[in-house]
Order: C-alpha cells, then sequence, then structure tokens
C-alpha cells in the first residue's frame, strides 16, 4: 500500500493470539492506520497474505463488510457513524433485524439495542439521535457496535483519546472481558501508562516498518519511547524552565467577566496576561473548550463584557475575534478545522486571507512561500504543498491547522486538544512551540485532557466542573494531586 | 507516449473537453456521410452581413445557458445545492422589463414608455432581489437548496404572467432588438456571455472569492471557525445566481422582442444543473472549476443543435438528448474513470513487454 509520494508500510509482520491484548504502537505517520486498513479490507495491499482462524487459506478482504463477516472489526480514531441516525439504527446498520415483510423490526432492534447498552452499562437512549450524545459517548457506542458483531479480531484505533478516566476503565473492564471470551485485540493508542494497563503484548512500527513485536514485560516505558521514536530517551519532563517569572505584572491582554453560553457555560471571569500559558482543566464535558469558545465567539457569547488589551469589545463571529489577534485551535479536527478538500497550502493561508478580506488576495508566489516556511518550521510531512490535506496522517494535520494561526500572527491564541491523537514526538514539539510563543510574548489558552502536559507548559491553572468556573490554580501549587483534587471537587 | 497520454487524461478539463471534441466529431462523420464537406461544422460565413454556420450558431443559442453556469456553479460550489429557480427568474425579468417598457396592459408598442436602461435596470434589480430572497432561505433559514428555490420556481413565471397581465406583450423598437439581435457581424448574446465569463474570471483570479467559495462548501463549520461568514458567502453566491438569471432573460427576452413568461427559460434550470454536472464539478459541493462549467454548457447546446441539424424533430430532441447525456456522465464518473485507469496500466504494462 503506499500513499502519494510516501511508501506507507513495507514487509511488515503481525501477530495475534487469541485472547492477547496487543498494543500496536508507532509515531504518526510509522503506518499503524495503514497497517489496520489492511487488514480490514478498507486498503487494498500489494504483497504479502493475511491468516485467520477458521480458514485454511489466506484471506482477502474484499472491503470492511467482508471483514466483519470473517470476524474482523474495528472502531477508528474518528468516529465513523451517522450523527442523524438514532442510536439503535447506528448499532444495527447494516444488519437490522426485520420482519415478515422485509422492513426494519424497529421494536426487536430498539430492544436487542437497549439490552446491549445495560450490557455496558452506558446510560443511552437508544432511540435518540447519536449526535446528541458526547464525542465520549458516541465513541463508546462504536466500540458497542465492533463488540456486539461476534468478532474474533477487535481492533482498536485510538479509542481513548476522547474518553476521560471513568470511561477508559470501563473499557478496560470490556476489553479484558472480551479476553476471556477469546477474543483478540489490537490496540492502537498513544497513551503509554495505558498500554502497561492493560496489553499482553506490543508491536512496534517505524517509518512504515516493523521495529519489532515485544512482550510486555521485556519492554519497559523508555524502552518503548526509544523504540518508536528510533532514539535514545529524551526526557520529555524538562522542557519548561524552573521558574518563569510573575507574568500577572505584565499587561493584561483578556479581562473576560461574567461572560456565559446558554446550556454549556455558566458566568465566568478570567484574566490572561501577556506572556501566559492558561490551561484550562476539568473532566471532559466541564466546559472546558465551550470557555474557550465563547471568548473567541464560536458560540456567541450572551452575557457578560470582554475586554481585550483594555478595550471593551463585541465579539459576535470568529472573524471579530481574529481582528483582534486572537485564534482557536478547535478540538474536533476533523469536523472544525480541516478543509479536507483543499491542499496544505490553502488550508495554511485560509485564516490569514479571511483577515486580508476577500478583496485582497494573497499573491500565489506569498502562498506558495508561507506554506513552505510552514512546512519546513513544523516538519509537515507531505509530498509536496499541493497535496489534499485530508491525504496526511492526523498529527501532520493539526500541525498544519497550527501553521494556518501561526501565520495569522496572534497575540492570543486558544489551543483546545491541540495534541490528540498525535505521537509522542510530536507531542513534545507542540508543547514546546507553546512555550516558545509564550516566550515571544503571546498568550495561550492551552486545554487538554493530559495533566501532565498541562503542568509542564502552563504558568495557572483555571478549572471547571459542570459547566462553571470553581477555581484558580498558580503556579506554585500546580502538582499532579492537586489538580486531580480541584478537578474532583475537595480531598473526597 | 503512454504516460504523456496519462498525464492529458488526468487533468481536471481533458473530460469536458473530451466530451465537447465527441459532439463535434459526430457531426463531421455526418456530414461526410451525407455527402457535405468534411468540416462544414466548422465552416463560418458572411450570409446577409452577419456570421453565419453551424459553430456561430451553437455559440449564439447557447449564450443563455454559459450565463446561468456562471450562478450555478458558485451556488452549487459553496451549498452544495442547485438553484432551480433560474427558468423561472429569467421568465420573471421578461415580465418586469417589458411592463416597463410597454406600460401595462399594451401588448404591442412601437415606442418605449419607458427608457430601455430603466426597464433593464429595473429588471435586473428584481432578479437579483430573486436571488438573495432564495439565499436568505438556504444560508440563514437553513431550508434545503432545492426546496427554498422551489418557492420562486413556481412563484416567478406566474408573478412575470401577472406583470404582463396574462398575455405576450410586444416591443417593437430596433434598439431592444439589439441585444438578441447582431452587433456588426457578430451576434450579441455571444458578446454579453463573453463579457459575462469574463468578469467572473477576472474576479475569481484577482479576489480570494473562489477559495472563500470552495472552503465554505467543503466545510462549513471549519470555515467558520477560520474566519469566514459562511452564510454571507453563501447568500452572495445565490445572489449572484439570481442576477445571472437576470442576464440570460435579458438577452432571451431581446431575441424575440417580445415577454413570452410562459415560454422564456423554460426547462433552463436543467441545462445549467447539467452544465454544472458536465463540467466535471461535484453536485455535493466544493471544488469548482468555472471553465468547466462554461464548456458544459456549449456541449450541451452543440448537442441540441446537432440533433436539428441530423433532422431529429423537436419532440424526439429530448429522448437522444439524455441518450448524449447518459453516456457523457456515465464516463465522467468514478467508477468509469477507474476502469479506463486500469485498462491504460494494462495495456501499458503489455506496450512495455511487447
Amino acid at each position: 500500500m503506499t500513499f502519494p509520494g510516501v511508501k506507507a508500510l513495507e514487509n511488515v509482520d503481525f501477530t495475534l493470539k487469541k485472547g492477547e491484548i496487543r498494543a500496536l504502537m508507532g509515531e504518526n505517520g510509522a503506518g499503524k492506520s495503514t497497517l489496520i486498513k489492511c487488514l480490514t479490507g478498507v486498503n487494498k495491499f500489494e504483497a504479502g497474505e493475511i491468516h485467520l482462524e477458521g480458514f485454511d487459506h489466506p484471506i482477502v478482504n474484499k472491503d470492511t463488510m467482508d471483514a466483519q463477516k470473517k470476524g474482523i472489526s474495528t472502531v477508528y480514531q474518528e468516529v465513523n457513524l451517522c450523527p442523524n441516525l438514532s442510536v439503535a439504527e447506528n448499532l444495527y446498520i447494516g444488519r437490522e433485524p426485520l420482519t415478515k415483510l422485509g422492513t426494519v423490526n424497529r421494536k426487536v432492534m430498539n430492544r436487542q439495542a437497549a439490552a446491549l447498552m445495560k450490557q455496558l452499562e452506558l446510560d443511552i437512549d437508544v432511540t435518540r439521535n447519536l449526535e446528541e450524545y458526547s464525542l465520549a459517548l458516541q465513541q463508546m457506542i462504536a466500540i458497542a457496535r465492533a463488540v456486539d458483531m461476534d468478532c474474533k479480531v477487535l481492533i482498536l484505533d485510538e479509542p481513548t483519546s476522547s474518553l476521560d478516566d471513568r470511561e477508559v476503565e470501563k473499557l478496560f473492564t470490556m476489553m479484558r472481558s472480551l479476553k476471556e471470551k477469546g477474543v483478540g485485540i489490537i490496540f492502537v493508542t498513544h497513551f503509554l501508562e495505558q498500554v502497561y494497563a492493560v496489553c499482553d503484548g506490543i508491536t512496534v512500527l517505524r517509518n512504515g516498518q516493523l521495529v519489532g513485536e515485544y512482550e510486555i514485560a521485556d519492554l519497559p516505558r523508555v524502552k518503548l519511547v526509544a523504540a518508536m521514536m528510533g532514539k535514545d530517551f529524551d526526557d520529555l519532563a524538562s522542557i519548561k524552565p524552573e521558574s518563569t517569572g510573575d507574568k500577572r505584572k505584565e499587561p493584561m491582554v483578556i479581562e473576560a467577566r461574567g461572560i456565559s453560553h446558554a446550556g454549556t457555560i455558566k458566568p465566568f471571569d478570567l484574566d490572561i496576561h501577556k506572556g501566559e500559558v492558561i490551561g484550562l482543566t476539568g473532566l471532559l464535558g466541564s466546559g472546558r473548550s465551550e470557555l474557550a469558545r465563547a471568548i473567541y465567539g464560536a458560540d456567541r457569547a450572551q452575557t457578560g463584557t470582554l475586554k481585550v488589551k483594555g478595550k471593551e469589545v463585541k465579539i459576535k463571529n470568529p472573524i471579530d475575534a481574529m481582528q483582534l489577534g486572537m485564534g482557536l485551535l478547535p478540538d474536533d479536527r476533523k469536523a472544525e478545522g480541516i478543509i479536507g478538500d483543499l491542499s496544505v497550502r490553502e488550508n495554511i493561508i485560509l485564516a490569514m486571507q479571511a483577515k486580508q478580506g476577500i478583496m485582497k488576495k494573497i499573491p500565489m508566489a506569498k502562498q506558495c512561500e508561507i506554506a513552505d516556511k510552514y512546512i519546513d518550521l513544523l516538519q509537515i510531512k507531505c509530498a509536496s504543498r499541493e497535496t489534499l490535506i485530508k491525504q496526511l496522517s492526523g498529527g501532520n494535520q493539526q500541525k498544519v491547522i497550527l501553521a494556518r494561526w501561526l501565520a495569522t500572527n496572534p497575540d492570543f491564541l486558544i489551543l483546545d486538544e491541540p495534541t490528540r491523537g498525535i505521537d509522542i514526538g510530536t507531542k513534545t514539539e507542540i508543547q514546546k512551540l507553546v512555550l516558545q510563543l509564550a516566550d515571544e510574548g503571546k498568550s495561550l489558552i492551552f486545554i487538554s485532557s493530559e495533566i501532565e502536559e498541562m503542568l509542564r507548559t502552563c504558568n495557572r491553572m483555571a478549572v471547571l466542573r459542570d459547566g462553571q468556573k470553581v477555581g484558580e490554580i498558580d503556579e506554585r501549587d500546580m502538582n499532579q494531586m492537586n489538580v486531580m483534587k480541584a478537578i474532583a471537587g475537595g480531598d473526597k | 507516449m503512454m504516460s504523456s497520454i496519462k498525464k492529458l487524461t488526468q487533468k481536471r478539463l481533458f473530460l469536458p473537453i473530451f466530451s465537447m471534441i465527441l459532439v463535434m466529431l459526430i457531426n463531421v462523420v455526418y456530414d461526410i456521410a451525407m455527402g457535405g464537406a468534411p468540416l462544414g461544422f466548422f465552416m463560418i460565413s458572411i450570409k446577409n452581413g452577419v456570421l453565419y454556420g453551424r459553430l456561430i450558431d451553437i455559440l449564439n443559442r447557447g449564450s443563455e445557458i454559459a450565463i446561468l453556469a456562471i450562478g450555478m456553479t458558485l451556488v452549487v460550489s459553496a451549498s452544495g445545492g442547485t438553484d432551480i429557480s433560474v427558468g423561472s427568474v429569467m421568465s420573471l425579468y421578461a415580465g418586469v422589463c417589458c411592463l416597463i417598457l410597454a406600460g401595462y396592459g399594451n401588448v404591442n408598442v412601437q415606442q418605449y414608455a419607458h427608457p430601455l436602461l430603466a426597464g433593464i435596470g429595473v429588471g435586473l434589480l428584481v432578479t437579483l432581489i430573486c436571488g438573495i430572497f432564495n439565499g436568505f432561505l438556504v444560508a440563514y433559514m437553513n431550508i434545503q437548496p432545492m426546496v427554498a428555490t422551489l418557492i420562486l420556481w413556481s412563484a416567478g413565471r406566474a408573478i412575470g404572467l401577472l406583470l404582463c397581465n396574462s398575455q405576450i406583450v410586444y416591443v417593437r423598437v430596433p434598439s431592444f432588438q439589439k441585444l438578441g439581435g447582431y452587433c456588426s457581424i457578430i451576434p450579441t448574446p455571444i458578446i454579453v456571455a463573453a463579457v459575462c465569463v469574463a468578469i467572473a474570471a477576472v474576479i475569481l483570479h484577482f479576489t480570494a472569492l473562489g477559495t472563500y467559495i470552495q472552503s465554505v462548501g467543503i466545510n462549513k463549520r471549519a470555515s467558520r471557525i477560520a474566519g469566514f461568514n459562511s452564510a454571507k458567502i453563501i447568500l452572495m453566491c445565490y445572489a449572484i445566481c439570481g442576477l445571472c438569471a437576470g442576464l440570460a432573460g435579458m438577452v432571451a427576452t431581446s431575441r424575440i422582442y417580445s415577454a413570452d413568461t410562459n415560454n422564456i427559460g423554460l426547462n433552463m434550470e436543467l441545462d445549467a444543473i447539467l452544465s454544472v454536472a458536465l463540467g466535471g464539478n461535484s453536485l455535493g459541493g466544493g471544488k469548482f472549476s468555472l471553465a468547466g462549467s462554461i464548456i458544459g454548457a456549449y456541449t450541451i447546446q452543440a448537442i441540441t443543435t446537432t440533433l436539428y441539424a441530423l433532422g431529429v424533430s423537436s419532440a424526439q430532441a429530448p429522448v437522444f438528448k439524455a441518450i448524449v447525456v447518459i453516456i457523457i456522465v456515465v464516463i465522467q464518473a468514478e467508477p468509469a474513470k477507474a476502469f479506463f485507469k486500469k485498462l491504460t496500466k494494462k495495456s501499458g504494462k503489455e506496450a512495455a513487454r511487447a
């Protein structure tokens, strides 16, 4: 299988035993997704064979449907279900229980779906539309769908990247019980601790080639990282200088008072100073993203006042915020980040063009120059600047969106889960970039599910719970324990 | 050789141009079969002091479709839907324009009641408003484009008819006929269409409109976050489409120097949509090629003109037109493209072996 300009997978062996959970590890573009797509028949492979229990000859999967029939089910990184169908319909799409007349038997379908949800301890009304549930729950439903189809091999491609700890634990319980039943599971993730919590073995890929297949006991964390990156372990913890000085003496960039958006975020106050990195922390759905979106105008604030550099402003649409020097990297990269059918170049210059207005087209030569600059600066892996962004791997897409904002030279940048679904090398690069931007006097909001990552980058953290800002944590009090306590709401 | 052919077939405009050439070839073959001059199709002569020939005829008669195709391309790209009201809006233009030029109730006038420019100006203004109305429903009310434009599809023609007191209004003034007639030796509609296409091309080249429209058409939400006002852009596309319908109506009205509201622009919206599809543009929105649509528009007219030249009656023509369209659309479809790719690959390998 080849992708434009880059060979995606070369001569890779992969073995999965019955009742085994095997982690498939590698950086972005290492070939994990491609390998999976070859196994499930999404991509055709040019050489090699697949053997599966119960078949005495090599199998060829024509498409995912065919693979599912043979017992290989997949849950992908991004939820690939239909948001405007009900949960039950999504669960049974393509295999609906039928009535005698050959129409869909909704009664039976809904009953079976409800039973399945109960079995997995999910509190979900199966007759409601999928889009009414959070991304995390949608992910769980996608897994439930795969689990329900009697499978021998279950492939989970980054299933935990949008789940919180409690939900991850629930998923692990589900995985372990499937393992008992003899299902082999391929688990793709970027979270190292999760690998060690649930897996039996690890297979590592790099640049489309096999690095090795290991038992979990033989490969401690440091060696795993080294194997993935192809170099010695680079200490991730030491990227931030000991003390960053008190940023609160710096002039105020953002002064939010009583801003709210009905149904998502209750009125909050927030001050952000020049060169400061503010972390927003809280459980998934606590209003972290929504707070940032209300400031940026992605969701229009209904109450409160906002001052930018001391001047009171009204933000109705993102473009208003952009003209004031803001930028937002949204958490849902597929739905709100990339423009899939446009090239890397067009995606990079997009925000800059929007800021200049429709009449002032950026000349082609300038566009190419800017695109090349950021492809080089952020080391975006693409065949050329004219490659369509949808053909890039997730991490590289994220870098393109980051480049889009850096090109506008913002004073205040909101990064919502910038490192989700991204390999460890790129993660560090992005974290370093955040600190570097702050050093240049830019202010940032940094949102992440990984507390460690925020501790490494933020000067101050705001804690959210149930759509409300409940407190702030100063730099000197910032440690894992305190943050956890604040999120949980006390010492309980 | 093989690789250069392959490169050629991968060009975006290859298939629209190929379809056009195919239609022309049919003409040449027919001419030879009938014992005529082999290149009779391309022959241009001067008869009665004006240009004459089948090619000229196609360019002349295809003007309205080409003008409509400009607006339709933008609408399809930005909203992933089609504006089915354009034919009806053309007819509305005729009603408004002739009402002003002839005065209400008059069905046959020899001189203007108001200046010509007032008639054209008000007519175009009304069609622009129609476009804005469509755009408002689609962009701000989130109504499905086909349903939103269905309103004017049915109402536009009816209003035009009311304005003309349900009669055909003739404006028998030479200057009114000019736009549908000849400018020295060249048919004026060709010039009008060429100017419209040129203006559109210049705007798309020198402003960022193209990027805005494609971005919104591909991903509305992401475009908004990146600073585009998606609703405003969609509204703008529909407004332009309405204006194009007015310009097409202007040509059509002048051609017959009358407001025949029952027939002007009848079924024209289908030709306009088909031009966009024939031009290799996805009707699902997103990336577009204006050149493709324009070639598509003239291809449709070429098919119609060819059929008449072949002696097919106007009642039977739609059947043959449908057959030709099926062939052209199918060879442009993705599965067919993949099939041809496989075929060329195979023959390429065999050639290499030999």
